[in-house]
């Protein structure tokens, strides 16, 4: 099981305010990881990355293990903790607006 | 029952605002996507159950909702807004050309004959139009391709297409206003364009007669006449009774000319609405007075609606789609401000009283009148 923490304005659009779970079939990395959110939440489709592209949005980051993840490529592998579900992989819009 | 059905947009969320035909009791509900910045919400005359919705962020981009229950449901529908062929570029601020780049849709018009037909004007500017209820999107690229759209031009909030208003009596001809380009018709449903700015005179560029370049805020019709459009421009309202072939200045006594919102009276052709504003460095009304001015020539002659308006310490603005009409038999006028007050007049204009006072900034104001 994967575990996947989506900011503020995501949980309002999937109506859901705690972490999301996932199972990810194959390698887990940033794309297989969105790609079973946007399954789960097809709301989602162009909230976190670029619908055509797959490019992240540019005020979006992704976390985990204390790491920012966001400059990875897409499709290495994300930490074991987060492939276990140890830790959760979190998509953070960037703080801005005051 | 008879009564409406008032869709307001803001900086942070959707509310819906009910009453029947008294417009005198007022059921608030929202906001709808909380956080989220609604462009605009808007049903369709068709169904009027059907209710369109542009919902974004910085963040997180664009979405669309969509309601068949008259705004008590909703489900997202179609996101895709792809520019046609290869975007091209259009002038940036400093005049250099700056590639065509999605923002966000400011202005959702469902078609008044087909309630899965709607139309949507985005940031940067361009027509959008679905056939299937929002699912999906296809540019209308006759618009951003007829010659003129290189020169095009951000105004500050963006180089948005933010007025679409189809003829009721030819939904053929269509009318659209972009900031900061002018104003463009179709008559053959939206596959070619031409500018239709002659007689603007905009200070603020090189040429002050061009033919495109004139920051026009809004475009307003009556659908009996759909010849006979009313616009506030960045300064100076206008008028046309050629279908936008050649404008007239009808600012006549007004306090300022510079505002966004106009409307036009839902059974009086010659009945129109406007908001001054200070100047575009102020976005506040003259001496802090909140005054909705009516004219009942079609311009020239203007009077100020003050009853039940703040007349002091007033500094909200109307922003260019806040303001609308019903259609009951005494039209019922309502604007929504950057202060988050929205005011009704259920008598064409004479007395106000505010709905809500604390909403968060207003962008928009549609009204549905329900039989």
């Amino acid at each position: 099981m994967i575990r996947v923490v989506v900011p503020a304005h995501l949980k309002t659009l999937i109506a859901h305010r705690g972490e999301v779970h996932l199972e990810v079939v194959g390698p887990v990395t940033q794309r297989t990881v969105i790609d079973a959110l946007e399954s789960k939440y097809p709301v989602l489709r162009g909230t976190i990355r670029d619908a055509q592209t797959k490019q992240r949005r540019p005020f979006v980051r992704y976390f985990a293990c204390e790491e920012d993840l966001s400059h990875e490529p897409i499709d290495d592998e994300l930490p074991k903790a987060v492939a276990d579900g140890t830790e959760p992989f979190i998509v953070v819009g960037a703080m801005a607006g005051g | 029952m008879s009564g409406v059905r008032v869709l307001v947009g803001t900086r942070k969320g959707a509310f819906i605002l009910t009453s029947d035909a008294a417009r005198k009791d007022w059921k608030v509900e929202g906001p709808l996507w909380g956080g989220w910045e609604i462009y605009h919400v808007k049903g369709s005359k068709v169904d009027p159950n059907r209710i369109f919705a542009s919902q974004s962020t910085g963040w997180h981009g664009q979405l669309i909702q969509r309601s068949d229950d008259g705004g008590s449901t909703w489900e997202p529908v179609g996101n895709d807004f792809v520019y046609d062929g290869t975007p091209g570029t259009h002038q940036w601020y400093d005049g250099t050309p700056h590639p065509w780049e999605f923002a966000r849709v400011w202005h959702l018009e469902p078609s008044l004959e087909d309630p899965d037909v709607v139309l949507a004007g985005v940031e940067d500017a361009a027509l959008f139009r679905s056939a299937d209820g929002g699912q999906s999107w296809t540019e209308l690229s006759g618009l951003r391709g007829h010659g003129s759209g290189p020169m095009w031009q951000p105004g500050a909030g963006g180089m948005c297409l933010h007025t679409i208003i189809v003829s009721p009596q030819d939904a053929r001809r269509i009318y659209v206003a972009i900031s900061a380009a002018g104003a463009f018709r179709s008559d053959d449903a939206g596959a070619t364009w031409r500018p239709i700015n002659k007689g603007l005179h905009s200070e603020g560029i090189p040429d002050e007669d061009a033919e495109v370049g004139h920051c026009v805020h809004r475009l307003a019709m009556h659908p009996s006449r759909p010849d006979t459009l009313f616009m506030q421009k960045h300064w100076d309202v206008m008028r046309s009774d050629n279908a936008g072939d050649s404008w007239t200045e009808v600012s006549g006594n007004l306090p300022t000319d510079f505002g966004f919102a106009i409307d036009v009276h839902a059974h009086e052709p010659e009945t129109v609405y406007v908001v001054p504003i200070l100047s575009d460095a102020e976005h506040y009304p003259p001496e802090g007075k909140l005054r909705v001015y009516r004219s009942r020539s079609g311009g020239n002659e203007w009077e100020p609606l003050t009853k039940g308006l703040p007349q002091a310490n007033c500094y909200v603005d109307v922003l260019r789609d806040a303001m609308a009409v019903d259609s009951l038999d005494e039209c019922g006028i309502y604007f929504g401000t950057t202060g988050g007050q929205v005011y009704a007049s259920s008598d064409a204009g004479d007395t106000w009283d505010a709905i809500v006072h604390d909403l968060p900034a207003v962008l928009s104001v549609e009204v549905q009148t329900l039989a």
